[in-house]
């Protein structure tokens, strides 16, 4: 009471000052920004500075000395290997998604369908592949798929079928690195969809028990519906993730052969880092930024509009 | 005295502390035993087990004498450590006052070296002349950037089996390259090599010489492409690629690719030693690494291997050679130092002692350093290494892509050209195709 007479009758400016600043300290948004400060320091450090930097990197020539506008983006899109892994890694992103999205779903029903006694471990261990790091665990894959020793041909010499290229054919090793990201990632869609079915209402299946809903029919009006959200966020996230892959292309084919399995990523680093080419090599790897922002703006869009109706 | 006085007051520790500053920041500059100064140093890190010994010690040794604190880093080349390493000190303009040098390295970085004329001039008088591809990747402009580092330079030649190239090809090794004297390799040329690759296939163990985009790849071919007179790209920077050594070149690969394991496209660096240390081939092309592998993990097999020179073709007889480098920032602050140490590296008995730590696989620049004892005595068998520094001068050593200016040949060279031509050839590409694409190709190569 007393504090309110003597601000009312006019103490120096300064006390006022203090009483706003206290007050602008006792706002909830102030003090969330004051905590969430040092993760926005540590992303602008690690994300923001670094993006910004790369931009620039793409505007200068390849002594790094001249600015040459866009002129490094101009020069790609003349370059055949350029829509080579574009190509590529189009292709490798989507195949690797679709196919980690079907195993994922597919394999979260199951585990959903285990007896709650034993489902953790069945979780702890499908998870494995996705827990180790990609650069260890694709080791193994090139054992698995080494040219000379490949352990896959000694299984099919043994049924009478001639040894396969793995990562040497162009085909087969598009194959290859795609079933390694699969391999890796599937078991992140697992245990997303796992957690969606679990926040399925079990009252809707049953009122479609009564109604004498079929198995196909259950997953299609329920299931399905209620996890599509979470089915577009997890496949918007992995297409982020999938496309920059670098780890396991240049682990088990280094982007060959003949620059077939190449990434943006890994081309990026073929050319900017092994060549000394460090412009192109920034604005190749700039060239994931407007697809993903594609894919972002259709998916995050298409939840958006769902949250308006619901 | 009470417990009282003896205990540490607040007041107490703030006065002393500020005493102890005081005395600190006040006390004069005292001479020690680094008066010359700090440097910090990044080697590579040699995968022969005690060869890092040997630099540590030459550098420690000679810190000692010239008073200087120093700092050594062995930086692995695994995973491009050692290159991302140089990329980001160049980027920083900061980081080790000397670092080790892949081959390409120097004159992309150029600009950011302190020039070692002074440093090479004197070593070349001690250990005579450097040839012509160590001046190409070492020099800018004339003037020497980098000292030729004796650790992880190396001659990627011929590794034969003794024995199966007897058996299959009629071939004895030994007598044409024999231990201790001059090769008697008149008859050892591009079409014996393919006879003899042809003989191994029809044995079962067909020479391993990968054709991924790798730097052994890279190598063999970019020699192979010499011993024709081909070159994609010529001194002044025009395309050459459409010319008839290119297409025999290319031609001649396709020939060979037909007796080569048919996955040699996807084979990186590593594939070939496990070809030979398995027993599989009959030859790689290699410094000794896998035969210094065999000697630990198959000694049988170590015991008949021969390292031996380049087949000759119609213009010579290339080795492809790959010297790496020692190098000092412009921004390092101890530049002195940093020369001295470099010109202490390159010392007869330093080199020696680099050698031989490294059981013969580092190999010195200089002409006067070819004929050491580590590669005369090493063994089984004895004398295995006795042709690896090429010790007759009877080849040519080259690097792959040469003679096309710099800029452009190190892009050849990543970029696994010569080997996506030849493995595009060998598919049944048509020759004006591929060469279409070697076009287009070096076009963009060619930006500045």
């Amino acid at each position: 009471m007393a504090d309110v007479t003597i601000t009312r009758t006019g103490l120096p400016a300064e006390a006022g000052q203090v009483s706003s600043l206290q007050r602008l300290m006792r706002r909830k948004s102030t003090i969330a920004f004051i905590m969430t400060l040092p993760l926005l320091l540590v992303i602008f450090t690690l994300v923001a500075y670094p993006a910004f930097y790369s931009l620039h990197l793409a505007t200068l020539n390849k002594s790094m000395v001249r600015f040459v506008g866009l002129g490094n983006f101009e020069f790609l899109f003349g370059r055949e290997t350029f829509w080579l892994v574009v190509y590529q890694s189009c292709l490798f992103a989507v195949t690797a998604v679709i196919f980690k999205a079907i195993i994922g779903f597919t394999v979260a029903h199951f585990v959903h369908n285990i007896p709650s006694k034993g489902q953790r471990k069945w979780r702890g261990m499908l998870l494995v592949p996705w827990v180790i790091p990609p650069a260890m665990s694709t080791l193994a894959w090139l054992w698995l798929f080494d040219p000379s020793y490949s352990a896959f041909n000694w299984l099919l010499a043994h049924v009478g079928v001639a040894p396969v290229s793995w990562t040497g054919n162009t085909h087969w090793a598009r194959f290859s690195v795609i079933l390694v990201n699969i391999w890796v990632g599937a078991p992140f869609f697992m245990i997303m969809y796992l957690a969606a079915l679990k926040s399925v209402p079990e009252q809707l299946y049953e009122a479609s028990e009564i109604d004498g809903a079929n198995w196909w029919q259950r997953i299609w009006y329920i299931t399905l519906p209620m996890m599509r959200n979470i089915i577009s966020i997890t496949a918007l996230f992995s297409l982020i993730v999938t496309f920059a892959n670098f780890d396991i292309v240049r682990v088990l084919t280094g982007g060959g052969p003949l620059d077939s399995t190449h990434l943006f990523a890994t081309w990026a680093f073929r050319v900017g880092i092994e060549s000394g080419d460090i412009p192109l090599g920034a604005c190749v790897s700039l060239f994931m930024v407007p697809i993903l922002a594609v894919a972002a703006t259709l998916i995050l869009r298409d939840i958006g509009k769902r949250g308006n109706e619901a | 005295m009470s417990k009282r006085a003896s205990k540490l007051s607040r007041r107490r520790f703030i006065a002393n502390t500020a005493l102890a500053s005081t005395a600190l920041i006040a006390a004069p500059y005292v001479r020690g035993a680094n008066a010359a100064g700090k440097l910090s140093i990044g080697f590579w890190d040699h995968w022969v087990p005690g060869a890092n010994d040997a630099t540590k010690q030459l550098a420690t040794e000679w810190a000692a004498k010239e008073k200087v604190d120093i700092q050594i880093d062995h930086i692995t080349s695994q995973a491009n450590k050692l290159r991302l390493t140089a990329s980001a000190e160049a980027q920083a303009g900061a980081g080790h006052d000397i670092l080790h040098f892949g081959s390409w390295w120097v004159n992309e970085m150029a600009d950011k070296l302190e020039p070692v004329d002074d440093v090479m001039a004197a070593l070349i008088k001690l250990n005579g002349a450097v040839n012509p591809t160590v001046r190409y990747l070492g020099q800018k402009d004339g003037k020497w950037m980098a000292v030729p580092a004796t650790t992880g330079s190396q001659i990627k030649g011929p590794c034969s089996r003794i024995d199966l190239m007897k058996q299959h090809a009629g071939i004895d090794v030994q007598a044409m390259y024999p231990a201790g004297g001059p090769p008697k390799a008149d008859n050892w040329t591009l079409e014996t090599f393919l006879k003899a690759a042809e003989a191994c296939h029809k044995g079962g163990h067909p020479f391993g010489i990968g054709l991924g985009v790798t730097a052994d790849s890279s190598d063999t071919i970019g020699a192979l492409f010499h011993a024709f007179g081909a070159a994609l790209v010529d001194a002044k920077g025009n395309i050459t690629a459409k010319s008839d050594p290119v297409r025999q070149s290319l031609d001649y690969y396709k020939q060979l690719m037909a007796f080569l394991p048919q996955d040699v496209s996807a084979w990186d660096d590593a594939t070939n030693n496990k070809w030979l240390v398995a027993g599989k081939g009959a030859m790689i092309m290699n410094p000794p690494s896998a035969w210094a592998v065999a000697k630990r993990d198959a000694p049988k097999v170590a015991e008949q291997l021969w390292t031996h020179g380049f087949p000759s073709g119609p213009k010579g007889r290339f080795a492809p050679f790959t010297p790496t480098f020692w190098a000092t920032w412009k921004f390092s602050k101890n530049k002195p130092a940093a020369k001295s140490l470099l010109a202490y590296l390159s010392q007869p008995a330093a080199v020696e002692k680099m050698v031989a730590a490294s059981n013969g696989f580092d190999l010195p620049s200089f002409a006067n350093m070819t004929e050491l004892k580590t590669w005369a005595e090493e063994g089984p068998p004895k004398g295995t290494l006795y042709h690896y520094p090429n010790p007759h001068n009877h080849q040519i050593l080259s690097v792959a892509a040469t003679p096309a200016p710099h800029a452009i040949a190190v892009q050849i060279y990543t970029h696994g050209l010569m080997c996506k031509l030849a493995v595009r050839h060998f598919q049944g590409e048509a020759m004006e195709k591929t060469l279409d694409y070697a076009v287009k190709e070096l076009e963009g190569y060619m930006r500045t």
